[in-house]
């Protein structure tokens, strides 16, 4: 089993998800620079968060054009996994690997704090090490962070289960004072329609250990790992 | 030969900026401002040999490759042949 984390100019998660895919998770991870064309060898790709590109133009509008974007785009369609987290989310909504779109959070704040998020599908290779409706304290640090999509979008993801998390008070309810964000329909992170790639806002590789104030972004990460484990035996 | 590109958000989605500057114009004194709408606008340089249709069509291909964001933005084309 082997992992990638790609690194673009800007990225600054990257050696984070590499520490926790590397202790927690005990996998081979590679760093993978932007200017790459070969996933080969590899059997998930994390986007990381961070500033790509300055965030010019659009939050991940950049980014999509590096070398790297065609070859995790076949990586995709080959039904590998593809993990893209805050400005990795951003950057798969631009390059059509997942549906809509991140915008300026609602109320106009640079958002940095735990927030809880709830498993709205536990049938997918991120969340299947977790019960559905299980309450996550995960931080977030993000401008833009809002999603949007269009009604028919978003009637689609909610019939094929492609809602994955969902922002939500300690009772695991998704109120509109639990949005940190303004983000429609309180949505935190989603699939697409194969399951094979996600995007999220939070960030679980910060929520690895107690230290940090949590440990519950381990069980996405070994969730992972436990099904590119099972695919290969 | 220019070509001057409007991207704006689509009239269905919500726009905090926008809200935000209107709210600012109210605290200035202005009155009877309906509403305010923020967008982006870019100004590109093309080969001076090209037609207008030629100019168009390129801009109209960057617009919507990179410049714009079809899930919630709109854009518009403006060639201006005497532009520098």
């Amino acid at each position: 089993m082997k992992f990638g984390v790609l690194v673009f100019p800007g990225s600054n998660c990257d050696h984070d998800a590499y520490h926790v895919l590397s202790k927690h998770v005990g996998q081979p991870v590679d760093f993978i620079w932007h200017r790459e064309t070969d996933l080969s060898g590899y059997d998930a790709v994390i986007v990381p968060g961070g500033f790509s590109y300055g965030d010019y133009l659009r939050s991940g509008a950049l980014a999509r054009f590096s070398p790297v974007m065609g070859a995790v785009k076949e990586f995709a369609a080959e039904g590998k996994f593809v993990f893209g987290i805050c400005n990795g989310f951003q950057i798969l909504c631009e390059a059509g690997l997942l549906p809509g779109a991140l915008m300026r959070n609602g109320n106009l704040h640079f958002v940095c704090r735990h927030v809880n998020i709830r498993v709205e599908n536990a049938g997918t290779p991120f969340t299947s090490a977790m019960p559905k409706s299980r309450v996550l304290s995960i931080p977030i640090a993000h401008a833009d962070g809002n999603y949007v999509c269009d009604d028919a979008t978003f009637r689609a993801m909610e019939e094929n289960g492609q809602i994955v998390f969902r922002y939500c008070d300690d009772n695991g309810e998704p109120t509109a004072d639990a949005n940190p964000n303004g983000s429609r329909s309180n949505i935190a992170g989603i699939c697409n329609l194969d399951r094979n790639v996600l995007g999220m806002m939070p960030h679980p590789e910060r929520a690895c250990e107690e230290l940090l104030g949590s440990n519950d972004g381990r069980d996405i990460f070994r969730s992972l790992a436990n099904n590119i484990a099972a695919l290969a035996a | 030969m220019k070509a001057k590109v409007y991207v704006t958000l689509k009239p269905s989605v919500l726009d905090p900026q926008g809200k935000a500057i209107h709210h600012s114009v109210e605290l200035l004194g202005f009155e009877k401002i309906g509403d305010v709408r923020q967008g982006k606008y870019f100004e590109i340089a093309l080969d001076p040999g090209i037609t207008e249709d030629e100019a168009r069509e390129t801009a109209e291909k960057i617009a919507r490759d990179i410049l714009a964001n079809p899930v919630i933005e709109d854009f518009s084309v403006v060639v201006d042949p005497n532009g520098t």
